[in-house]
């Protein structure tokens, strides 16, 4: 079985959360203001633009899963069962110290849960436009950004200028380039870097809340990486190259990506809210700093979204530029815009990409552990 | 001579298979699988030494749920590749949809050329499983191959096909109502046979030659019923429910050279 070689000091997902809470508590006490935020909908430079820090509410781990099915139901999306349990039960420390909540009307487990965390704080619900394409689908949408500002100024008491977002929006683009340089590592053949330490700094970073020192951070590993590639991996047999695709896997980062990795494939990529996704598409700094947010956001690839073309798009460009040998889609348990979209994605992939699909359902428990490696371990054995 | 040893530890059995140089088959070994792989590992190992083979005169290869506790094998491959490999050596075909009931769970592998190309499993829920079959043959006094051989005279009933824990209720309520037995008996096959083509359906690359391997490849019933549903006769061979332990000392031999 193989060893995930990781560099020294690495810090887990799970620890750098644990970090992250003791950052968080500090800038409570100096008062800084606080949004809790889920989803790659989330207009990030907004809340940058109040000078506040966004934190990522997204629930991990089933140890809340009791608290959220006092109210929700027991077959529904962990990540949602999870982000709830989380805050009811009074055990999610970023839910604690956030001021405020913002969500976006996404998929109806997610919107109806979000009915529910307001009776326990305040909770913005951005009103999402079901599909991307149809007519007044982008006014819509500009107006919910609109109403995300006015509730930001009244909550905060401040007002939120056009120079400022644009200070953020030039900012998160730098950031958003470095994030994507970053991914692209994984272009590389034989890939140097492990897509579970990949999966792990990025999602880690989203507690990172100082952006400079964070683009400078990345920018340092991926010269680092670039090196190592020249003096140890270029020129050398690659093991069978992943790309995930479906719903988000940081819940899931140990049971699936590094089990993966450790039953002998490379996770080269993400092609899910983990991923690149949402990197690729910079904000247009040239018109309205508004509209720029409105137009860029509405273009994310979610499932949510119906039609959602621009996903095959992706998925068909990330196979060939990550070099996939086969694709692996991580649905999780009751979500069902990705698990009805994801038989046209087999298709997609096994058809017109002629490559190999393997689709993994699971939740947050490990119960399913030897079930999911048998899986993994056969797909891996079909693409040696 | 060196022995090639394929190891199949599912939820219930263990199957041994020995073959020699030129893949003949010496041995098949049965056992019950018991509470501990660990412990019945060692005792296959313990009864592979009395037929004098050792980890110096062999290469084996470890397969199934249990396969990550045997210690002496060389490597562990998982059961959906031996049993692909396993079904076309049995029927000495090479593109073939392979049909796997086991304990835990059920398998459905298309093999093209040798390769395994697409594979389905069922999820968390037992239905469509050889433990569905027992808890159900359980619930009716029976063993599972009187079930099936009763269902071969039953009709016109039919039960959820989604649940194992549904479809127990809903038999009570059957036997409670005085349905007859053999009518039961149907019920639970045909639900088990849909429940498989089901599955079958999202296979990709699926072959017209369907073999059944397993534990229940001997159910005569239950591969015409399946034969039906997916409209193309099922194949059980001999040594059917060694397909995986074959598979396994095939890949052994690959290993060895
Ligand atoms: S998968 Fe869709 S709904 Fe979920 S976080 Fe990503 S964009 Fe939001
Ligand atoms: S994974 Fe699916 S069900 Fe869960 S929150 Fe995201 S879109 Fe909703």
């Amino acid at each position: 079985m193989g060893e995930i070689k990781l560099p020294e000091g690495f810090v887990t997902y799970p620890e750098a959360r644990k970090k992250a809470f003791l950052t968080l508590k500090k800038m409570k006490e100096e008062g800084r203001r606080i949004v809790g935020v889920f989803c790659t909908y989330t207009p990030w430079e907004l809340i940058d633009a109040a000078d506040a820090a966004a934190v990522v509410l997204c629930g991990i781990g089933d140890e809340n899963m009791p608290a959220a099915e006092k109210r929700l139901p027991k077959n529904l999306c962990p990540l949602i069962k999870a982000s709830y349990g989380g805050a009811v039960a009074d055990r999610c420390p970023f839910f604690y110290f956030s001021d405020m909540v913002l969500g976006e009307t996404t998929c109806d487990g997610k919107k109806k849960m979000y009915e529910l965390m307001s009776e326990l704080k305040h909770t913005h619900v951005m009103q999402l436009p079901p599909g991307q394409f149809g007519r007044g689908a982008l006014e819509f949408w500009k107006a919910s950004v609109e109403s995300l500002k006015d509730d930001l100024e009244q909550f905060y008491g401040i007002t939120i200028t056009n120079d400022r977002l644009r200070e953020a929006i030039h900012l998160r683009n730098r950031e958003r380039k470095a994030i994507l340089d970053f991914y692209e590592i994984g272009c590389l053949k034989p890939s140097p870097i492990s897509g579970y330490e990949l999966n792990t700094v990025i999602t880690s970073n989203e507690y990172a809340f100082d952006i400079n020192k964070k683009i400078e951070a990345l920018e340092q590993r991926i010269r680092e990486l670039k090196d190592l590639y020249e003096r140890e991996y270029k020129g050398k047999k690659s093991r069978p190259r992943i790309l995930i695709t479906g719903c988000p896997t940081h819940g899931v980062i140990n049971k699936v990506i590094k089990r993966i990795e450790e039953l002998g494939a490379d996770v080269v990529g993400f092609e899910n809210c983990c991923g690149p996704r949402e990197k690729k598409d910079p904000i247009d700094e040239t018109i309205d700093p508004i509209t720029a947010i409105a137009e860029k956001y509405l273009r994310v690839n979610c499932s949510v979204m119906s039609p959602n073309p621009g996903r095959f798009k992706a998925l068909g460009e990330q196979i060939h530029d990550y070099q996939a040998d086969g694709v692996i889609e991580v649905l999780l348990q009751a979500c069902h815009t990705f698990a009805v979209e994801s038989d046209s994605v087999r298709r997609f992939v096994t058809e017109e990409k002629g490559i190999p699909y393997l689709s993994i359902t699971t939740d947050y428990s490990t119960t399913d552990q030897g079930q999911i490696d048998t899986r993994i371990g056969a797909f891996i054995e079909l693409l040696s | 001579m060196t022995h090639y040893i394929g190891i199949d530890i599912g939820s219930t059995c263990a199957k041994t298979v020995v073959m020699d140089e030129n893949r003949n088959i010496l041995y098949c070994l049965l056992q019950p699988t018991g509470w501990s792989s660990v412990d019945t590992a060692e005792s296959i190992n313990a009864q592979l030494s009395e037929l004098g083979i050792t980890p110096g005169n062999s290469v084996s290869v470890a397969t199934g749920y249990g396969r990550v506790s045997v210690p002496f094998a060389n490597k562990c491959v998982t059961e959906i590749t031996c049993h692909g490999k396993g079904a076309c050596f049995i029927h000495g075909m090479n593109s073939l949809t392979v049909i796997d009931i086991g304990g835990q769970d059920t398998k459905l592998i298309a093999v093209e050329n040798g390769m395994v190309k697409d594979f389905v499993m069922n999820d968390k829920c037992s239905a469509g499983t050889g433990r569905f079959l027992e808890v159900m043959a359980n619930t009716l006094a029976v063993r599972p191959d009187e079930l099936c051989e009763l269902a071969s005279h039953g009709g016109n009933t039919s039960i959820s096909s989604m649940c194992t824990v549904f479809a127990e209720s809903e038999i009570i309520s059957l036997i409670g109502r005085g349905e007859q037995k053999e009518n039961i008996a149907y019920a639970v096959i045909d639900s088990i046979a849909k429940k498989v083509a089901s599955q079958a359906s999202r296979l990709q690359y699926a072959s017209s030659a369907i073999c059944l391997t397993g534990g229940l490849c001997g159910f005569s019933y239950l591969r015409s019923s399946l034969s039906s549903l997916l409209g193309a006769p099922v194949l059980a061979g001999q040594n059917g429910r060694y397909a995986g332990a074959i598979g396994a000392a095939l890949c052994a031999a690959a290993v060895g050279k």
